[in-house]
């Protein structure tokens, strides 16, 4: 069936994909487009970071043929809050509340790419180098 | 709102990025910008993005970071005081005497403390220590993180025309973040215009009690 795969801050993504209670069984290609996820000797690794995989846990994280990962098994074991309706096939996976309590206690400013009114992105890094006063409103 | 500052401190290597915590988009923040034709960039930020990286609960929230990108003072009530909530007239809107020399006060220390910063930089006491800004910025529980996953599922449901899917999601995330006035009003706003600032949201208000909407903030 048709998915729609929210991962993180990344826009969207329709993948075909066959859900199962609370996993989610995707191809490896769809994994990279939607997730940046990507299978390798070493584990499974996105952004220059890799995690092995549990060892004796594989059959939970990877099936053989055809080949396909359980996206909704990695994000339990990085302890990501995971999220899905199934009358309309939308998975959520955010972060961590660990990685956002560490990001935090780095010091260093998390990056972001918003758009203005006019549609042009903006991202905090834009800005390096000037003093930044970052500062919520809304309309409500 | 902060043009004035704005306009004082630009040629400081200063910048005011504000962003509008608005799933309603364009549409609902565009007005706003619009009429007030800051100079300033202000960014949308439809999924709240940036309250969930912060660990914004409220508007005006704010941050400040210096030129390396490190936070010098984390997420705090951005100059605003409680005293709406004793010395406004609820239904003309009206604040008293009283109230609007509450709300100078702190304002002005608060825009003093930025200006302060932005001459001296480091030496500003107020650009805090790195171990007062880690103490400060407590960040997400894993209740929090479950609350921002309701919401972003319930907001996307939302803008495909499935309303009435969201609002189960809405009503989790306001009770898995209690503290998210963000939440709870962005999200009373979308169940209905105008709820965001109507009576449920005064009596969430008067429900604080000797609690702060505005926690006060230590300069």
């Amino acid at each position: 069936m048709s998915v729609t795969i929210l991962y993180k801050e990344q826009p969207p993504f329709p993948v075909m994909a066959t859900p199962d209670g609370d996993d989610l069984w995707l191809t490896l290609d769809d994994l990279r487009s939607a997730t940046g996820w990507e299978i390798r000797p070493e584990g499974v690794c996105r952004e220059g970071q890799c995690v092995p995989i549990p060892e004796g846990r594989e059959r939970e994280f990877v099936r053989e043929s055809p080949p396909r990962f359980n996206l909704a098994a990695l994000a339990r074991w990085l302890e990501q809050p995971v999220l899905h309706d199934d009358v309309h096939g939308v998975w959520f996976f955010g972060e961590a509340a660990r990685v956002r309590r560490e990001t935090l206690r780095s010091l260093q400013a998390p990056d972001f790419r918003l758009p203005d009114l006019e549609g042009r992105m903006h991202s905090l890094a834009n800005y390096r180098g000037k003093k930044i006063f970052l500062v919520s409103w809304a309309s409500w | 709102m902060w043009q004035g500052l704005y306009d004082e401190l630009k040629d400081r290597s200063f910048v005011v990025l504000a962003v509008a915590l608005d799933s309603g988009g364009v549409a609902s923040a565009g007005q706003w910008i619009l009429a007030a034709k800051p100079t300033y960039p202000c960014l949308i930020d439809e999924r709240h993005v940036v309250a969930e990286l912060y660990s914004m609960v409220n508007v005006p929230s704010a941050v400040w970071i210096d030129e390396a990108g490190r936070i010098v003072r984390p997420t705090e009530v951005a100059g605003a005081s409680d005293a709406f909530r004793t010395q406004m007239d609820r239904k003309t809107k009206q604040v008293s005497a009283e109230g609007i020399a509450d709300r100078q006060r702190t304002r002005t220390a608060y825009l003093n403390a930025l200006r302060d910063w932005t001459a001296k930089g480091a030496e500003s006491p107020f650009a805090v220590s790195r171990d007062e800004v880690r103490r400060r910025s407590s960040g997400p529980s894993d209740e929090h993180v479950f609350a921002a996953a309701h919401f972003r599922l319930g907001e996307y449901l939302y803008t495909q025309g499935h309303r009435e899917a969201a609002l189960p999601y809405f009503s989790e995330a306001r009770r898995l973040h209690p503290a998210s006035w963000s939440y709870r009003r962005q999200t009373w706003e979308l169940e209905e215009p105008g709820k965001a600032g109507g009576p449920d949201f005064w009596s969430a208000v008067d429900a604080l009690g000797d609690r702060s909407y505005y926690p006060p903030v230590t300069l």
